[in-house]
Parts: structure tokens; sequence; C-alpha cells
């Protein structure tokens, strides 16, 4: 963790932008993201929320967890929403209409809202420079709907709608990397993380809102209820997946890459895919698979990371 | 921009108005017939002639998702479109009212695919007519102009704040060079004074919108939208009155030509009233007894007004621009049946589909339509309606 300011858990805000009282499962890891995310930004912050887990889970009228200001409004459009609380606010203040002050305008979806219905308007939020961060909660699926698979569903998972079967290995496509179709945009930061990894988290977002312009930022947020494991293991899953180098940590400040954290040693992948019910079915041969396959993914990061 | 007469393409006028009504946010995907608006907003926005934020959105669904953003912070904000724009955006136009942000839209009335086509009807607006937005249909340059300052005054309103549509037909009047009577900027001021939204987001005031809702609270939400909607009528009236008494040119929800003595009359919504009073006049030298309603106000129906225009008529030729199909009579007649049913002295009402697709109708056509359906109604053939001037 070098370079990084120090942190200490005690040093952490202890103001609670998310209440607690919300209706997540136990053991939710994405919803600990959100909450590690929110005190990273701090009050001054406004939210825009794709529809999903998060939502429907903080938000039943007529009651509320959020402590900051905060908007729903569609599945796929919380870019676009965080798009005119941005502009609408900046003209205002330009304009004398409100007094100035600097608010964090930040977007956040799972990863059906990012990679999949939601691409379109986060694209355009990205291209057009709105000062926004976007936080993706990847936990890999449609989890709010029951499961389903979704284009950041990792080869051979198995989700409702890409089930494993004598036919089908569950899904069938490979994990859509959607940091670098953020890079792509030519956004000044990009960065992944996993709240088990609480202080790289939380840097990452402090980063992301204090540079200015559009920042993405994906998070790993691990689901026991649909990975299939026990709840009080989402943190150690989450830990797995970065040193099994499934899930590597990097930011990419100004399109130059750089791995946050490097494993060492490297945990063999099976001690991560084995325990998940969402991989039960996988043979030693398709562990191979996913090996092979995520070594070239995490390959091309530190030959990118080492360009620097 | 500078007050005074004009002669100008009705959706310049528009977009000058929207720019003299100070607006923050201008959110808009281009799309015939409204490419006019938003281009030439963009072009007062280059010339630093209003200082606003001009977002080139990467769809309509993204126009309409920035501009609830956009009004949610309190800036006073405007979008247009047609069609498919509608259509594409129409998930995001049910939610802006719901969240009651007043967002103004300049809507130019086109058909909806397929085929496709860019020539106006109504069947995009009738698409989302019970979205809970307030619908005004306008007929000529004057009344576009105007109607953006009517709208963002009634739109912000505390006691409505409810998003405006106003409805144009699309190249009919979008397109036409008229002379268009400009306001100066200081009755502009006065007439809709700096947009204050009372629970905007902001971090001094962390409140939450667009919660989620579950059985036991849906009902409620929705009468809440019913009884919005309901309320914004007098709010209506009141900011046509004072535009009325600041410029002299009067609106009302519904509006009537040589009706007081008429037998029929003929019922219109948007450009179609212009020909149709044409028209009026002609047969009335023929010794015809006809007059025309015409219905500005889309929603919050004019009930009582458009009751108090027609009950006594023998009958009511209404005139549609848009099909439900497999229903029982396009939009607005299905409206005006309901509205009249059960009331004493109701007139029969014979209902035409016409103009789909910019399909001109002449005033022969209207001329034509009217003898026609007067003797239908005569007839008592008065069921469903008749699409005019189908071939084959
Ligand atoms: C236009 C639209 N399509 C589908 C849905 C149903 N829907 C709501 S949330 C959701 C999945 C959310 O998945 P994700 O974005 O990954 O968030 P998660 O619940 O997993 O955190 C779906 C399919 C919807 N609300 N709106
Ligand atoms: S389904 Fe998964 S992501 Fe959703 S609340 Fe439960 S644990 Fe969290
Ligand atoms: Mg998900």
């Amino acid at each position: 963790m070098d370079k990084y300011s120090v942190f200490s858990a005690r040093l952490v805000e202890q103001t609670e932008y998310m209440a607690s009282g919300h209706r997540a499962c136990q053991g939710c890891a994405e919803v600990l993201a959100l909450r590690l995310v929110l005190k990273a930004l701090g009050r001054d912050t406004i939210v825009a929320m794709s529809t999903g887990c998060m939502e429907i889970i903080s938000s039943p009228l007529p009651l509320t967890s959020w402590n900051i200001p905060w908007i729903h409004n569609a599945f796929e459009n919380s870019s676009a929403v965080v798009s005119g609380c941005e502009s609408g606010m900046k003209a205002m203040m330009r304009k004398g209409k409100l007094a100035p002050k600097k608010i964090n305008f930040v977007a956040m979806g799972g990863d059906g809202a990012t990679a999949d219905i939601g691409m379109g308007p986060l694209s355009g939020a990205l291209e057009r420079g709105h000062d926004m961060i976007y936080v993706c909660y990847d936990n890999e699926a449609y989890m709010n709907t029951g499961i389903q698979r979704s284009s950041s569903t990792p080869y051979g998972a198995s989700t409702t709608t890409s089930p494993a079967g004598k036919a089908s290995i569950g899904q069938q496509t490979r994990k859509k990397n959607m940091p670098q179709i953020a890079v792509a945009h030519n956004v000044p930061y990009v960065a992944t993380a996993c709240p088990s990894f609480p202080f790289d988290l939380m840097e990452k977002v402090k980063r992301a809102a204090e540079i200015p312009g559009p920042a993405y930022l994906h998070i790993l947020s691990v689901c026991p209820t649909g990975w299939r494991i026990p709840p009080d293991e989402a943190i150690r899953y989450g830990r797995l997946a970065v040193d099994t180098c499934m899930f590597p940590l990097y930011e990419v400040v100004d399109g130059k890459y750089r791995l946050t954290y490097r494993p060492n040693p490297v945990l063999p992948l099976k001690e991560y895919l084995s325990g998940q019910g969402r991989y039960r079915h996988l043979t030693e041969k398709d562990h191979e698979k996913i090996e092979s396959m995520m070594k070239s993914d995490y390959e091309k990061i530190v030959k990118l990371s080492d360009e620097v | 921009m500078g007050s005074g007469r004009k002669g100008v393409e009705v959706s310049i006028a528009m977009a000058d108005a929207v720019a003299q009504a100070d607006v923050d946010v201008i959110a808009a995907y281009p799309i015939t017939p409204q490419t006019h608006i938003v281009e030439h907003l963009a072009d007062i926005v280059a010339d630093g002639e209003l200082d606003a934020e001009f977002v080139p959105v990467d769809s309509e669904h993204s126009a309409m998702s920035v501009c609830c953003g956009s009004a949610a912070v309190g800036a006073r904000t405007f979008t247009s479109t047609s069609s498919q724009g509608l259509a594409l955006m129409s998930e995001i136009f049910f939610i802006t009212a719901a969240m009651r942000l007043p967002v103004v839209m300049a809507l130019a009335n086109r058909s909806l695919s397929s085929p496709l086509s860019i020539w106006n009807d109504h069947s995009d607006v009738m698409m989302v007519r019970d979205a809970g937005w307030i619908h005004i249909f306008i007929e000529n340059g004057q009344e576009a102009y105007d109607a953006i300052f009517n709208s963002f005054r009634i739109a912000e309103d505390p006691d409505v704040m409810l998003p405006v549509a106003v409805n144009m037909d699309g190249f009919i009047l979008t397109h036409m060079i008229e002379p268009v009577e400009y306001v100066d900027n200081e009755l502009v001021k006065k007439y809709i004074p700096e947009f204050k939204m009372k629970n905007a987001l902001h971090p001094d005031c962390p409140i939450s919108m667009g919660c989620f809702g579950m059985p036991e609270i849906y009902t409620e939400t929705q009468m809440n939208r019913e009884v919005g909607v309901v309320n914004s009528y007098p709010v209506i009236i009141k900011a046509w009155e004072e535009w009325g008494q600041l410029t002299g040119r009067h609106y009302h929800p519904v509006e009537t030509y040589l009706s007081d003595d008429a037998e029929y009359c003929i019922v219109t919504m948007g450009s179609f009233g212009e020909t149709a009073m044409e028209v009026a006049d002609m047969l009335r030298e023929e010794g015809e007894k006809v007059g025309v309603v015409k219905i500005r106000l889309w929603r919050p129906f004019p009930l009582d007004e458009f009751r108090k225009a027609v009950l006594g008529k023998k009958g009511l030729i209404v005139i549609d621009r848009a099909i439900s199909f497999g229903g029982p009579g396009g939009p607005v007649a299905s409206e005006v049946r309901s509205a009249l049913y059960n009331k004493k002295g109701a007139p029969v009402v014979v209902n035409y589909v016409a103009g789909l697709a910019g399909r001109d109708v002449s005033r022969k056509d209207f001329r034509n339509i009217i003898l026609e359906g007067k003797k239908k109604a005569e007839s008592g053939d008065t069921e469903g309606f008749t699409l005019y001037g189908v071939r084959g």
C-alpha cells in the first residue's frame, strides 16, 4: 500500500451516511462497499442511483437509509440523471442562483445497470466530461431480480438465466471488461476496488472525487446470496478474488495503469472457485480453462502497469 | 432578441422564448421535426446570449433523464422531442411526472413508426396521455411562443410542480414562418421569476427522491399524482389570465368559434383549428349552422368548460389525428364521448380520424367531413370512427 496516505481503522470517518436498518441480506458486501464509498465521499455529495439491490434495500417508502441527498429514477439512467444534477448546479452556481460549493456528483449502479442496460447513458456521460464519479457495484449478476446473468457474470458461473446443465457450463461468455471500456473514453481516472480492501477502496474514492472530470470506479461486491456462499465468508471471498488475481486492484490515472496491490503469494485459483455454489458444477478441466483466461487478463494489466 | 413583431419560423420563436425564460439546462437529442428548436438553442448558448448548460445527450432516454436530474436540483429545464424520441424516452417521461419535476417540453407531434414517417399526427402524444403531464395544444406561432412562458409559470408553481408539454403539429407549425409578437425580458422576469424549488437536492437538505413503493403505499402515491394534476387547473387558468393582462393575448382551456348558435360543432385539437374556422365561415355562408370547439388543454381535461361549450348542440364531429387500434374511436372522441355520457342535452358524437402522418386535409376535405358527419349524426350512424380518405 505504498504511495497511500496512512489509514488506520480509527481514523476512518465515523459518520454513517448509509444508516443501519436497511434490508440487505446478511453478509452483503455490496452494501458494505456502498457504506465505505459514502464515508470516503463525505456529506457534500449527491447520489443518483440505478434500480437494483442497493436501491431497493435502502428506500422503501416512507423510509430511507440515506443521510445525503439521493435520487433514484430508473434502472439504466443514473449516469444521465447525475449529469443533469451536475449541469443544473453548475449553471445555477455560475449564474449566481446558488451559492458556490464543491459537491461530489456520484452515479451508482450494479453490473447490470452498468455493463448492460445503462451502457449507452454511461458512455455518453463519460464522453461529455461531466465532473462526476460513476461507481459500479459488480456482484456479477442481476441479484435484485433473482440472480440472472449479466455481461459481467464470469465464464462458468451458474445463474438463473445461465444455468449449468448437461449441455451448458453455465455462463458461456467472458466477463465484459468494464474498467477498460471506461479507460477507452479517455477519462482522467478509472480504478477497481473491493471492500475486502477497505483502505484501498476509500483512497480511490477520494482520488476520484478530487480529480476534476469523470471518474469510473469498478467495485467487486461479493453477494453471498447470489454466489451461494455463507454470509460470513463475503470478506474472505473478496480477498480471494484479489489474491488469486481473478480481480486485480489497479487504477488508471490519465491513461497510466498502476496495480495498487500485487498479491504475494498469489493463491491458487481453486481456493476461490471451489467454495462457491455458483461454480460447484465445474470440473478440474473447467478450472484450468478459467485459470488460463484469468492469467491472460491479469498479465495484460501487469504489462500495462509495468510500462510506466 | 428584443421585443416587437417579427416574421420568424415557429421553431425559432419557441427557442427564443426558452432563452428569454433564462433556462439553466437544455438536454435534447435531434429528431425531425423538432431539430430547429434545439439547434437554435445550441446557437444561442454558443453565442453567449443565454447562460445555460446545453447537454448534447446520447439519446432521448438520456435527455429526459438529464432533465430529471437537473430539475431535481432546482434548475430551470427544457427539452424537446418528437415521435420515436418520445417513445424511447417514455419510460422516463412517466417518472418525470411521478417525481413532480417541472420540466418543460416542446413536443413537435409526429407519427409513430412503422412505416417510418417524419410527418405530423398525434400518435406520439397519445401514447403518453396517461403519464401525468400537463398537455397544452397550440395552433400558431404566437401561441407557440407564448406557451413556453405559460408552461414554465405553470410547471414551477409550488402548488403544481408538474412537467408541461407544449404540443404543436410537426412541420405544419414548427417549420412555418409566421408573425410573432415578442415580449420584452422585463415582462418575462415579472411573469416567471427565478425558480426557487422547495425540496431540491442539496447537501444542506439530504432528502431521498424516487423511493420504492410497496403495495401498502403505492395507491396513495398515485392519488397524490391525480390530485396534483387536477389541482393544476386553477393555476393554469390564472397563468393564462395574467398573461392576457400583460400581453392582451388571452387563452382558455376550450375555445369556441361561431358556436353559440351552432347546431353542429367540429371538435379539433392543434393546427386543424385554424382550417376548421375557415370552413365554418364557408359553411355559414351556405346556411349551415356550424361552429368550432377547440381543445387547448388536453390534460387536465377541461370537463366543465367542454360541457359548457357543447351541451345542447345537436351533434359534434370530432376530428382525431391518431387511431386507437381496435378501440371505440380516436383518443379525442373517446374522451368527448365519456365527458358527455349520461349528461342532459348531450349531442351525438361522430368521429373521423384524418390527417395521419401529414396527409393533407384541405378545406374541401373539412367541408366533406362536416357535411357527411352531419348526415351520420342525423341518421344515428354514430358508432366507432371513420378513417377519412382511406383508399382500397
Ligand atoms: C427497464 C428495466 N428493465 C428491467 C428491470 C428489472 N430490474 C430491476 S433491477 C434489475 C437487475 C439489477 O442488477 P444489477 O444492476 O447488477 O444490480 P444488483 O441488483 O445486482 O445490485 C433488473 C433486471 C427494470 N427495473 N427496468
Ligand atoms: S442479493 Fe446479494 S447484493 Fe443483493 S442485498 Fe443480498 S447479498 Fe446484497
Ligand atoms: Mg449485479
